[in-house]
């Protein structure tokens, strides 16, 4: 069974990764027979090179990466030290859900109105401060890519916090926050001196993820970031869909270019990281008491807070918008309303919506059944994960998107398969995977494994404990891995945009070329529901088990961890 | 048999000219296919009538319209290339594009049309088919019956009347209207359609000899042609909305920032969408269309069928019956999408020219007396050239 | 019926075995005790009885059960019944389907298997508590519920892990006397490993004590 499980994970996921990231590397070398070239080459290095703008993109892809991924760590790791301690984890997950579930779209297309100098915050402070024209700033698409970065931050902060909420589980932080507190340290030094060096090897490959993301992020950037010129990752989108298709070799050049930029920016992690650790070991020797960092705390706390405040704003504003009808500057709210963007299924997004149900429930019980079949597998080896199989399950998240999908994408076409619904499915599948197989791994073997063994000893075989004990008891964990799943598959633009040849339309894809229409409302419609959807897979992920265990006492409020 | 007599006889077939039961043979064909029309998604309206094109077509014909909303046309010329490229060379997953232009020029040089198709179609009568009608060129290419019209385009400007008393009346005075109103004006990126229009627009008024835009580009004509539009772009430019660093993606984001009051004016290639977007709520009841003195540039929006298509009987039925009269003068109904028809008046029959002056109106739709003369679009190489140029001028 | 161990020992990846080959023979109805101190591998002899010996441990010698040889057999296969300190109920289970999971596929019939369910819980003397949750349930009852689920499943013998030291000092008494008296009844051979001496004193079968191998 382990056998069979590794071969699908192997050839379904792993392989069109590196097939992909092949054919990429050798366009980017001047070879792809299907556009008549065939002769190695380094000519699309001086075509990218040639490109107006390109060291401008480089450098505002790694600011806006670094910075994304560097201040979300920062505010997620002081928001924890100031709240831990105050706030459950059940608490805190619960207020997370909503930014955890919405996808990156969303929230910039939501953000990208809230922020403008026309946008919701400028409108509301138009009357009182007797604005007659909006302020000619540039709050989005900012030359310097700040709207950008904020926009990741609304997503990432989140995700850190609830990364390094898990981490904190395995640690004593109460009594080791004690002990350090009689020793005389203020609460923020215990945190970063004895605390965080513990919880920095378990959040490390979920930051190298948020880092990986950011730097090759297309459909935040594309809604959020500069135009002329964007990110490397909007330029090379836009040149893999230049009608010269001569420019597709340069670009793959530059999907290699980004991958070095990601592998790059790895490695200035680990470098920084030795630096910290050897540092910070002169430091913590010296014994420094220090001043008080309680005036930091609440700076990140307060930070933090406002930029959840400033995320949900945007989501609000999505709802609000789908139902508006007139809504000029400078008034703070629509001056009429309208139900015509939800009545008009022309607009298509009953389509959309079946389609994005459709993706979502068909990849998400797929990637399921494997990592539910990968972990019964490592149960009946009586084997643990193995290093190399943990980096497998990251992979596709650490590397950059737009640096496999068009390879992929030529392969797919090449074996004469269609493009469609399940190369579609196929895709998402790739970056579902992870998350549900990370989501499901430890509360799998958390799990009281006396059960399965009183289990064996009353003569039920392994699919009997399977299906009667291990599942039922593990309800809750895997219904949050199906949402998060849901949440994840939901998401995704480029793999649907590269292996559904446009053909097959999600909330998502309509959304981000709804963006750049002149409908806000039509726009928020799709917002709304993009949003909605992985919600409602989060709340179902709540109270189904909470419903089906409701009599059930040791099986409550297991949900959400 | 002989083979040789069986070759000519199909020889024969495939070169015997468009009958009546030749288009029955394509209906026949059509029925039940469903065609994938890859069309730009970004206007609300045209994906609404393009929906209504799919319940007429599939009520009248069998066929049903599935669109494929793009964020660029581009996007679906690539789709065909790689599937070339994977010699997908039928039951390609494109069936009907909304082209014209660069893209049209790009696809016919590379071989990946079907056709000629359009002298095939029924409805074809209607047109003014003759070498020199804006039908019969695409941007200086001839279309050769490659690509089938659909709608009018002509460029025209927005403005929002409450703001702007007396908006430019020639390109060259946007450079003073701009100085006056700074951060005010801005174009759509000119990587987009309507912002390389805007500077085509410009240079036609601007260049010393209009004749050299007619042929295809070369340095030296671009160099001489070019020069005095970069003197009046610099100047424009310091004064542009956000200081002419960035700007919106197309005319669509440029309509919504005149609408946040961001900007005092946008552009369109369509004179009647106005009128329709103040009755969407999208624009101030104050906004008003208005042209250059000299006139303005103006085009046709093409449907073309990919040499692949699947459905390649399903995508002609559909451009012939966008060239319905009566689909025509639903088209032009500013209720509907309000662009202007592509027949020629001369050609239509009694009940349909009265179906056309039925059409209702709005303060915001210009007679077509106020839209000035139409001018003829520079050969396409001009565009990717200008386009090329400006992004190494003012990209860093 | 009688469990018989021979020359077994345990021992971990390449270490040393946990503890010296240990023998030992236990008739039916009686309880066979081990002692020793905590650490020294009482629970892991009993995973190598048992069959439920983790990744990484490897048994040698032998257990046999009635005669037969308990080599490769795995555990839902050896029907040897196990109880904890703990009484490790299925907690999405009621206490009836608890019962229910342990009852043999032979008793057939939905109203036979709510009879057999419905019987054990009037021998564990918690008549009509079939649909409770077990989490609900107090220590001594959640033990007697355990207990009567290990035999339902008919095994052909026991194995006891500290089975009473949750319990409080009167239940505990009563516990083993309740335990012990099923065991006898049922005359099936049973192995407990315990720190407690009076376990050891009460149950009157053979008694070793495990020392390490250092």
């Amino acid at each position: 069974m382990r056998s069979v499980v590794l071969t699908v994970v192997v050839l379904g996921l792993l392989t069109p990764i590196a097939a992909g990231l092949w054919q990429t590397g050798r366009a980017a070398f001047g070879i792809l027979p299907a556009i008549g070239a065939i002769d190695a080459s380094l000519s699309p290095w001086g075509g990218l090179l040639a490109l107006p703008g390109l060291s401008t993109a480089i450098r505002l892809s790694l600011f806006t990466g670094l910075a994304a991924t560097g201040l979300s760590l920062v505010l997620a790791v002081g928001f924890c030290a100031a709240v831990h301690g105050r706030m459950s984890r059940q608490v805190g997950a619960r207020m997370l859900t909503p930014f955890l579930a919405a996808p990156h779209a969303a929230i910039a297309i939501g953000l990208a109105f809230v922020l403008a100098p026309s946008g919701w915050i400028a409108r509301m402070l138009a009357m009182p401060l007797g604005w007659d024209r909006p302020p000619d700033l540039s709050s989005v698409n900012d030359p310097w890519g700040i709207a950008l970065v904020v926009g990741l931050m609304v997503k990432e902060v989140p995700f850190l916090l609830l990364v390094i909420l898990a981490a904190l589980t395995q640690i004593p932080v109460r009594a080791q926050m004690a002990a350090g507190r009689a020793l005389g340290y203020g609460r923020g030094l215990v945190w970063v001196k004895i605390v965080m060096p513990q919880v920095w090897p378990l959040i490390r490959l979920p930051v190298l993820v948020v880092l990986a993301y950011s730097l090759s992020v297309v459909d935040m950037a594309l809604i959020l970031g500069p135009s002329n010129p964007p990110t490397l990752a909007v330029l090379l989108t836009r040149l893999y869909s230049d009608p010269d298709i001569g420019l597709i070799l340069p670009a793959s050049a530059g999907a290699i270019l980004q991958l070095v930029l990601v592998v790059q920016a790895f490695g200035l992690l680990w470098l920084a990281e030795r630096l910290v650790a050897r540092l910070g070991l002169v430091w913590l020797r010296r014994g420094g008491r220090g001043t008080s960092t309680e005036p930091l705390l609440h700076l990140a706390t307060g930070a933090t807070l406002a930029l959840l405040a400033v995320g949900a704003l945007a989501m609000l504003s999505l709802a609000v918008w789908s139902l508006a009808w007139r809504w000029t500057w400078p008034a703070p709210l629509p001056e009429s309303w309208s139900l015509k963007a939800w009545a008009t299924p022309s607009s298509g997004w009953a389509r959309a919506l079946a389609n994005t149900a459709a993706l979502a429930i068909t990849s998400t019980a797929l990637c399921l059944v494997l990592a539910i079949a990968w972990l019964e597998g490592e149960d009946r080896a009586h084997m643990p994960r193995a290093r190399w199989a943990k980096g497998l399950i990251y992979l596709p998240l650490l590397i950059p998107q737009i640096s496999f999908l068009f390879g992929m994408n030529v392969l797919v076409l090449r074996s004469g398969l269609q493009l469609g619904f399940w190369t579609v499915v196929w895709a998402q599948s790739l970056f579902v995977f992870p998350y549900v197989m990370i989501a499901l791994s430890d509360p799998w073997r958390a799990r009281d494994t006396r059960l399965d063994r009183t289990a064996a000893a009353l003569g039920a075989g392994p699919w009997r404990r399977l299906i009667r004990v291990k599942l039922p008891v593990l309800l809750a964990p895997v219904c949050t891995a199906a949402a998060i799943g849901v949440a994840v598959s939901v998401a995704q633009y480029l793999p649907t945009l590269f292996l559904g040849a446009g053909r097959i339309v999600t909330l998502t894809t309509e959304a981000v070329t709804l963006s750049s229409s002149s409908d806000r409302r039509v726009v928020g419609v799709y917002g709304s529901l993009q949003a909605a959807l992985p919600f409602l897979a989060y709340a179902l992920a709540f109270f189904i088990p909470a419903a089906l265990h409701r009599n059930r006492r040791d099986l409550r409020g297991e949900a959400f961890t | 048999m002989s083979l040789k007599f069986s070759t000519a006889l199909i020889a024969l077939m495939l070169a015997t000219p468009a009958l009546a039961d030749d288009w029955q043979t394509t209906l026949d064909a059509a029925r039940g296919q469903t065609v994938y029309w890859n069309a730009w998604g970004g206007d609300d309206r045209t994906n609404a009538f393009i929906a209504w094109v799919g319940q007429e077509t599939e009520r009248l014909y069998g066929v049903k319209v599935e669109q494929v909303k793009l964020t660029d046309t581009a996007e679906a010329v690539t789709r065909v290339v790689s599937e070339k490229a994977a010699g997908l060379d039928d039951g390609g997953s494109v069936d009907l594009i909304w082209i014209n232009g660069p893209n049209f020029l790009a696809m016919k040089d590379q071989g990946l049309l079907h056709g000629p198709f359009v002298a095939d179609l029924p409805n074809a009568r209607y047109l003014d088919l003759s070498p020199t009608s804006p039908n019969a060129v695409d941007f200086t290419v001839p279309v050769d019956g490659m690509e089938s019209p659909w709608r009018l385009a002509k460029f025209v400007f927005i403005y929002d009347s409450a703001r702007v008393d007396a908006p430019p009346t020639s390109m060259a005075g946007f450079v003073d209207w701009a100085a006056a109103n700074p951060g005010r004006f801005t174009h759509p990126d000119p990587s987009n359609f309507m912002g390389a229009t805007f500077l085509k627009q410009a240079l036609i008024e601007l260049v010393p000899d209009p004749t050299t835009l007619q042929s295809p580009v070369t340095d030296e004509a671009f160099a001489a042609a070019t020069t005095p539009l970069w003197a009046w772009y610099d100047a424009l430019r310091l004064n542009l909305w956000r200081g002419g660093e960035s700007f919106p993606d197309n005319q669509s984001v440029q309509q919504q920032l005149m609408n946040d009051g961001e900007i005092d004016m946008a552009m369109s290639f369509d004179p009647a969408s106005t009128a329709g977007a103040i009755a969407q709520g999208l624009l101030p009841d104050t906004a008003r269309v208005f042209v250059p003195e000299g006139g303005s540039i103006g085009n046709v929006s093409f449907v073309a069928i990919p040499y692949n298509a699947a459905n390649a009987e399903g995508a002609e039925v559909v451009a012939n019956f966008l060239l319905d009269p009566a689909t025509q003068a639903h088209m032009q109904n500013i209720e509907v999408l309000g662009s202007f028809s592509v027949l020629d008046p001369a050609k239509l029959d009694d009940a349909a020219k009265a179906a056309f002056a039925a059409l209702p109106n709005a303060p915001a739709l210009p007679a077509l007396a106020d839209l000035g003369p139409t001018l003829l679009e520079p050969h396409a190489s001009w565009m990717t050239r200008l386009t090329e140029e400006w992004a190494r001028r003012y990209t860093k | 019926m009688t469990l018989e161990i021979i020359d077994l020992s345990v021992s971990f990846r390449d270490h040393l075995p946990l503890f010296p080959p240990l023998t030992l023979t236990i008739p039916q109805g009686e309880v066979g005790t081990i002692m020793g101190p905590s650490g020294i591998g009482k629970s892991t002899l009993l995973d190598a009885v048992g069959g439920h010996l983790a990744h990484g441990f490897a048994a040698s010698g032998q257990v046999r059960l009635n005669g037969r040889s308990l080599d490769g057999i795995p555990a839902e296969a050896r029907r040897i019944g196990l109880m904890f300190q703990d009484a490790v109920l299925f907690p999405h289970l009621s206490v009836g389907d608890n019962l229910a999971f342990g009852l043999g596929r032979h008793v057939r019939g939905r109203p036979a298997r709510a009879a057999a369910v419905a019987q054990a819980l009037d021998q564990a003397g918690l008549p009509g508590m079939e649909r409770r949750d077990p989490a609900t349930l107090s220590g001594g009852q959640r033990a007697r519920i355990a207990l009567m689920r290990t035999l339902l499943a008919e095994p052909l013998a026991l194995l006891l892990d500290e089975p009473f030291s949750k319990l409080d000092a009167a239940l505990r008494a009563e516990m083993r006397d309740f335990t012990y008296r099923h065991i006898r009844e049922r005359g099936i051979p049973a192995l407990m490993v315990t720190h407690d001496p009076q376990d050891a004193a009460a149950a009157l079968g053979p008694m070793i004590q495990l020392r390490g191998t250092d």
